[in-house]
């Protein structure tokens, strides 16, 4: 049986959605950082800390909501380290940031095996109450039988695990703190110009701190959902430069929320087309080679960030550690 | 009951850098409802002093007293709570933002914004209506001028509920009637019960708006009089330690040859603007050409484009090489500011730690910059004995202190960075000079120095155009002075028809054929 184009569609469209969750929530993570002027490199890092620290627990506890808990403390605490070199030492942000993305991406699999002896891999998780499923919401079943529209409700709407639903709430969240709050009008002002912010008598390293605390958090949910929702258990780089795309989504989003969610899903969009590629003959060009396909989604980033599209206004401060004059 | 009338009140502060005394023992009364001068040169202490006031830099030792009461401010938020307002001389805000969330940032009055915005929208409103500070609420910064961005500045002390308020160099940026309009400000506030410290080098401005001044050297305080009891040139004098001539003298010019013809230049910038529309100018030598204009106005593409760092987009610019001794044509030169040189042009950077040296470099090195195929040496090896000889001689010349050409260059002070970079252009001997702000960020002493230099040269023969925001330097130094506005010369005056006010009219653009007495 062929797929009418409608359903193709929506198939790949549900795809974009699932495969730009982590994408979505690193974005984010990189927004209250960079917005408050620290590089967002570490995003990688921190996600594949988090994928590694909830597949461990899930395992081992047998609980996704407990594989969550300690995904996000790992990758806050990985947050905590590189706040503490990058805002109070005063680091190069470029350099801790890179330094602890190898450290982590060396560190998990040993740690897999010294602990679980499966490789380097943490255990998969069979068990259904191990992993985030994918929830369906009432009425999805009996709105199938009619594929239009019904099929925009069950499989775009429903269907997905819980942490695509809070990344789909995080988004306007995000951009709500950021331009509605009094925490937001800080993290701005910091990363454009950390002295107006220190001569109004507010702590420059504490606005920091609280953006690379959250940008944490964000990345713990990020690289949980690709352990214990998209995948089942943790591999070696699973990552697999996520959080670099992502920082990508975020610099062609011009470092607004809703861009920044555009760039995510465009790049989700491109990646999800690709996979459908693979094999499929098109006419005049025949069948193209995976290899190329693969290459695709990031042929496209360095296409659209060699500026192409859009002159990237980055936050003025970012990447230089605040120091007080004399 | 005496103590009820001083606004603030140092007793022995002391603030110490490593081992260096920036304060030492100062003692400072000011009076409710005063303006209050603290004048001195560079590193005299002034903006140490202020950062201590506002708890910034907090001060190792002494006494603070606001309003007769001691306080101890640990970090800028207390010194805000107590009614202390500073306006930085680059100011403090964020040009991403609007004007009103600038002013309420730091005290925005709950976690939600919007309440707290419209609170500030009525209390700036109120302030506006008391002071005459005209501001656009909702426009971004970085779409202002500098002299409406002080204003928010301004009005951002005065929502925090300032009662002090202290400007540092308030008027480096301002044409001369927006310092007028800030004086006229500065008098309003001061009728209404605020007290003002206005930190400032410029001496005249000192004599016009304040009823008391304190003059700093070295960390302490050298003199503390009310302005009526005291002169320009007694101030410049305990500044500096020895009397100083203010006013240059000078000698009627006698105009040689002419050495540079640009014709038309025009240069666009990035958006297509024209940031210089169609200058002429000729130059001729043994004369001082003197640019004035409100910075910003195409007088560093003025200087870009002579110096050989940009090349125009349209016009000519014709030179009378040095070598050849007569006409070449440098529009469209390749390799630039290096050919520059063999023509016997010179160029000192507006901005000279961007473009003139490399900081971190020793101070040796920083003088054969630009001259390494002279200086010491062949194309390949160097002869570094010659090369630390070459810099003691120019050290000695120009009096640099001090005389270490090992110590990197960013351990010198302002004036005497630019003393090296004076030397080190003027040692070429070029034929025609292009000078940017050759007094920025220098002390009176070098400023001294630095002006009898220019004239020096000019007596030689050199052609000499000079750039600069300082009216007070165009008017005692120049020959003839073209006023710029908007990438074009719009008027042109002879030195001894020129005076301040009319520069300041034909600088503002209201006055066409201004600058007459």
């Amino acid at each position: 049986m062929t797929l009418s184009y409608y359903t193709v569609i929506i198939l790949l469209l549900a795809g974009t959605i699932r495969v730009a969750t982590p994408l979505i929530l690193s974005a984010l993570a990189g927004l209250f950082s960079e917005r408050s002027g620290v590089v967002a490199l570490g995003l990688e890092g921190m996600m594949l800390g988090a994928a590694f620290g909830s597949a461990a627990a899930s395992a081992i506890y047998g609980s996704a909501w407990l594989g969550l808990l300690v995904g996000v403390s790992v990758s806050v605490l990985i947050a905590a380290v590189l706040s503490f070199a990058c805002v109070f030492k005063k680091g190069n942000q470029v350099v801790a940031a890179i330094a602890l993305n190898i450290t982590i991406s060396g560190l998990a699999p040993t740690l897999a095996l010294a602990w679980f002896n499966q490789g380097n891999q943490t255990p998969g998780l069979t068990n259904s109450a191990q992993r985030f499923l994918e929830i369906t919401l009432p009425w999805a079943k009996v709105s199938r039988t009619h594929p239009f529209p019904g099929l925009i409700y069950s499989e775009l709407i429903s269907g997905h695990s819980v942490i695509v639903y809070l990344a789909a709430l995080l988004v306007p969240l995000s951009a709500f703190i950021l331009y509605k709050t009094r925490f937001g009008l800080r993290v701005r002002a910091v990363g454009e110009n950390p002295h107006a912010l220190d001569s109004a008598g507010i702590s420059v390293n504490k606005i920091r701190t609280q953006a690379v605390l959250i940008s944490g958090v964000l990345s713990g949910v990020a690289g949980t959902y690709l352990a214990t929702a998209a995948g089942a258990g943790f591999i070696p780089d699973m990552t697999a430069g996520k959080g670099y795309l992502a920082l990508a989504a975020l610099i062609f989003g011009n470092w607004k929320p809703y861009r920044a969610l555009g760039a995510c899903l465009l790049f989700a969009f491109t990646d999800t087309v690709a996979t459908r590629l693979q094999g499929v003959p098109l006419p005049l060009i025949g069948i193209i080679p995976v290899q190329f396909i693969i290459a695709l989604p990031y042929l496209m980033t360095v296409i659209l960030l060699a500026g192409f599209v859009a002159r990237p206004e980055p936050p003025k401060a970012i990447g230089v550690p605040y120091e007080k004059e004399n | 009951m005496e103590i009820e009338s001083h606004a603030l009140e140092l007793r022995g502060v002391q603030k110490r850098f490593g081992s260096v005394y920036a304060n030492k023992s100062v003692d400072l009364t000011v009076l409710k409802g005063s303006i209050h001068g603290i004048v001195g040169e560079n590193g005299a202490g002034k903006s140490t002093l202020m950062h201590g006031i506002t708890g910034f830099h907090p001060i190792d030792s002494g006494e603070i007293l606001v309003r007769g009461k001691p306080v101890n401010f640990k970090s800028t938020e207390d010194s805000i709570a107590c009614g202390i307002g500073m306006v930085h001389q680059h100011f403090m805000l964020v040009e991403s933002l609007s004007v009103l969330e600038n002013v309420i940032l730091g005290s925005e009055g709950g976690i939600f914004l919007n309440e707290g915005l419209h609170k500030a929208r009525l209390g700036i409103l109120a302030l506006v209506k008391a002071y005459g500070l005209e501001v656009p609420l909702d426009s971004k910064v970085s779409k202002l001028g500098v002299c409406i961005q002080q204003r928010v500045e301004i009005l951002k002390a005065l929502y925090r509920g300032a009662d002090i308020l202290i400007l540092d160099e308030p008027t480096a940026v301002l044409t001369p009637i927006e310092v007028e309009e800030l004086f006229k400000l500065l008098r309003n506030l001061r009728s209404q019960g605020k007290t003002v410290l206005l930190v400032t080098h410029k001496l005249k401005e000192i004599m016009a708006v304040t009823d008391r001044v304190t003059v700093m050297k070295q960390g302490v305080v050298v003199l503390n009089v009310a302005t009526v009891d005291t002169s320009a040139a007694q101030l410049a004098e305990s500044m500096v330690g020895r009397p100083i001539l203010l006013d240059i003298k000078r000698t009627a010019a006698s105009r040689g040859e002419l050495l540079l013809r640009a014709q038309a230049l025009k240069v666009f910038d990035l958006s297509g603007v024209a940031r210089l529309n169609g200058v002429s100018l000729d130059l001729f030598a043994g004369e001082i050409v003197g640019i004035a204009g409100v910075s910003g106005n195409g007088q560093s593409e003025l200087l870009e484009v002579l110096a050989g760092l940009v090349k125009p987009n349209e016009g000519s610019l014709l030179c009378k090489a040095a070598l050849v001794d007569d006409w070449v044509d440098i529009t469209n030169a390749t390799n630039g500011p290096r050919s520059r040189h063999n023509l016997g042009i010179a160029h000192i950077p507006e901005d000279r730690l961007k473009l003139g040296v490399v900081p971190s470099m020793r101070a040796e090195d920083n003088v054969r910059l630009g001259y390494e195929d002279k200086a010491g040496g062949d194309h390949f090896l160097t002869d570094p004995k010659q090369i630390t000889r070459e810099c003691l001689n120019l050290m000695d010349q120009w009096d640099v202190r001090p005389a270490e050409p090992m110590l990197s260059l960013d351990s010198f002070s302002g004036g005497n960075q630019q003393k090296i970079v004076l030397g080190r252009e003027i040692n070429s001997e070029p034929r025609i000079l292009l000078v940017g702000q050759p007094t920025r960020g220098v002390d009176i002493g070098a400023i001294e120095v630095i002006h009898k230099r220019l004239m020096a040269l000019r007596d030689k023969g050199v052609a000499i155009l000079l750039v600069s925001v300082e009216l007070d330097e165009i008017l005692s130094l120049s020959d003839r002075i073209l006023v710029m506005t908007s990438g074009v010369f719009t008027g042109e005056v002879s030195s001894s028809k020129a005076s301040e006010n009319g520069l300041g009219l034909m600088m503002a653009g209201i006055a066409d054929k201004g600058g007459i007495r």
